[in-house]
């Protein structure tokens, strides 16, 4: 599978080379580029468009918040990715025709995180593109119908940010006397029953220095 | 004359045809659909928001609540996830043992997907069947868990425990005598194997009763035949999988295209139809059905033959056995730490799917190294079918709509997460 996958990224980066040189990496038998937002949509048009690629369908669009990436018990853990921004959106596509997969990420802007719709080149991305916007806040440019789509009517703010508490910023009841259901502040207070904890694991650390080191290569090349 | 506007109709969210909590805005124009806007999101528990407070293992609980239907499917991705970042292999008993609980939990899927569409278009007494036969596979279900339908019995590594040797027994009351009682428990006097065993015998039977009430009926083919048809470019652009995919003629089956667990060394065939109408998605989930047994079957024989364990034997990141936990001091704290502490999972990405009953279901992890994930994102099947609704039925009758619902399998657990 890995072996499929160096000779896919292989192709990819060279069908890509006229547009950006992008970074490829294998790893778990999957493949991941990293793109930067400007050709994000001349990229994908070519990794739908070309006959040995020919990504016909994507499966899913993520966005993810990284503001707290690699923080545990109070201090930031050692960890080897370096986050190049705030946020990303994550596209993972398929090829149903050569049967094979590629995780597509852009980085974003930290305080106005705004990316080009792919929704015209796969209309399956409306609500995956909806529902980032609705919970991470990544605005996509050209889409067609950015509305909320999980969060309750008139929502404010945006869950799946790191700044954002789990127990949510209103509570809502009804009210006897005004007879209608009314918003309050949220009176639960949050509660960690097992804090998050990142250990240094030697049996990961050959592993993670073997990643390391292959990336210094990378980098060095 | 005055101006004809177009009619706006709210459809849902209490509605039984609505499969839960969907709300539809429909345009109509007398009764042909112009424009349907679904309004999801009334069942959003923020399943990924709470995942990110919770260790690796408490989440799986939350997976059987996201398509609630085909619980132990939802587990098998997440769990695979998991495994693909540790970087571990599950025991080849534990694979069987999960690809048997895919199936069954295929056929629980499919007979409730046929019970209620069939209710939808017309037809009662399918409802009725198909829920006489779920009974026993969510005794199957209890059997192995302790719960008919939230299992959380997949777990990183393996399954919890192995399959019991005995099943339960229905038991006499006043309002059940004996002898009522014994001939419930006929088929309950051996090992969960046997049950299964003997469910598998007459489950093909059960296929064939269906098929007499539906597939040559004459109104169920008025109501399904040419409805909501999708070709097999326009089911790839709209993210398809699964059946509606299948029924496109597109043979994609996880299953085959990339073989998880066990599934290379098993014998099934993918049907395919050719319309893309919801009457072909009625028979290729109705052949679905019929594979999943020969599957069972299968997995059966070699859980009978062949013995070993369930678990990984790693317990820095499974749960140690009872007795060791007792008896031995790097067990307790094996035990202690597992669940005071939970494991820490490699830092890295991974992206596992599975063939769901219903599509592909997918779960996407990142992880910071922590013990708990840094992002985990559900990738529903139904969240991408039932973005295409409004494709779907434009141009067709107000009572399609609710064909298109049911040929669509929706459960809201899983849209709206």
């Amino acid at each position: 599978m890995s072996q499929y996958y160096s000779e896919l990224s292989g192709k990819v980066t060279a069908a890509l080379a006229q547009v950006e040189a992008v970074e490829a990496v294998v790893a778990h038998g999957e493949l991941t580029i990293e793109v930067s937002k400007e050709k994000l949509i001349q990229i994908c048009q070519i990794l739908r468009d070309n006959q040995d690629l020919a990504f016909d369908t994507v499966i899913d669009v993520c966005g993810v918040d990284y503001s707290t990436y690699g923080q545990a018990g109070g201090k930031t853990a050692k960890t080897s990715k370096d986050c190049k921004a705030r946020y990303a959106s994550v596209y993972h596509l398929l090829s149903v025709k050569n049967n094979h997969r590629i995780r597509v990420r852009t980085w974003l802007d930290d305080d106005f995180p705004m990316v080009d719709s792919v929704v015209p080149l796969w209309s399956g991305a409306n609500w995956f593109e909806r529902e980032s916007f609705d919970l991470v806040g990544i605005l996509y440019s050209g889409h067609p119908d950015l509305r909320r789509i999980l969060t309750d009517y008139g929502f404010i703010g945006h869950p799946l940010r790191k700044d954002f508490p789990v127990v949510g910023q209103v509570e809502m009841r009804y009210d006897a006397n005004k007879q209608r259901v009314i918003y309050e502040p949220v009176t639960l207070e949050e509660r960690v029953n097992i804090p998050r904890i990142i250990r240094d694991d030697n049996r990961y650390a050959e592993r993670m220095q073997k990643k390391q080191s292959s990336d210094q290569k990378e980098e060095s090349a | 004359m005055s101006e004809i506007q177009n009619y706006t109709l709210n459809f849902g969210p209490q509605h039984p045809a609505a499969h839960g909590v969907l709300r539809l805005i429909l345009e109509l124009d007398g009764e042909v659909i112009q424009r349907a806007d679904p309004h999801v999101g009334l069942l959003h528990r923020g399943t990924e928001k709470l995942a990110e407070s919770r260790i690796y293992n408490q989440s799986i609980g939350y997976m059987d609540r996201l398509d609630y239907v085909s619980m132990m499917c939802n587990e098998h991705a997440y769990c695979m996830a998991i495994e693909k970042l540790l970087e571990i292999e599950v025991p080849e008993r534990a694979q069987y043992i999960r690809v048997m609980f895919d199936e069954i939990t295929r056929i629980l899927n499919h007979l409730m997907w046929l019970g209620t569409h069939a209710l939808d278009v017309g037809a009662m007494t399918m409802f009725l069947y198909c829920f006489r036969e779920r009974e026993d596979l969510m005794d199957a279900y209890e059997a192995v868990s302790g719960a008919r339908m939230h299992a959380s019995y997949y777990r990183p590594g393996g399954v919890y425990r192995d399959l019991p040797d005995s099943m339960p027994q229905y038991e006499a009351s006043q309002w059940h005598s004996q002898s009522e009682v014994d001939e419930q428990n006929t088929n309950r006097q051996g090992s969960l194997l046997d049950f299964l065993k003997d469910f598998t015998d007459r489950f093909e039977g059960y296929v064939d009763e269906y098929e007499t009430l539906l597939t040559n009926n004459r109104i169920w083919k008025q109501r399904t035949v040419d409805i909501g048809c999708v070709s097999a470019e326009e089911a790839k652009d709209l993210g398809f999988t699964g059946p509606m995919l299948r029924g496109s003629g597109v043979a994609w089956d996880l299953r085959k295209m990339e073989p998880y667990e066990v599934y290379d060394k098993l014998d099934f065939d993918i049907p395919v139809g050719t319309n893309g109408d919801c009457y072909d998605r009625y028979l290729v989930r109705i052949e679905e059905m019929r594979q999943s047994n020969r599957i069972i079957i299968q997995c059966i024989d070699w859980l009978n033959n062949n013995q070993g364990p369930v678990m990984h034997d790693d317990h820095k990141i499974t749960m140690p056995d009872r007795v060791d936990m007792k008896n031995d001091m790097e067990g307790l704290i094996h035990h202690f730490k597992h669940f005071t502490e939970g494991y820490g999972v490699p830092e890295g990405e991974a992206y596992s799917p599975v063939e769901h009953p219903k599509g592909e279901f997918g779960t996407y992890i990142v992880s910071d190294g922590a013990n708990k994930p840094y992002r985990l994102k559900i990738r529903a099947p139904g969240f991408a079918h039932l973005a295409a609704i409004n494709f779907m039925t434009e141009g067709h009758m107000l009572a399609d709509v609710v064909t298109v619902i049911g040929t669509m399998d929706i459960v809201f657990g899983e849209i709206d997460r």
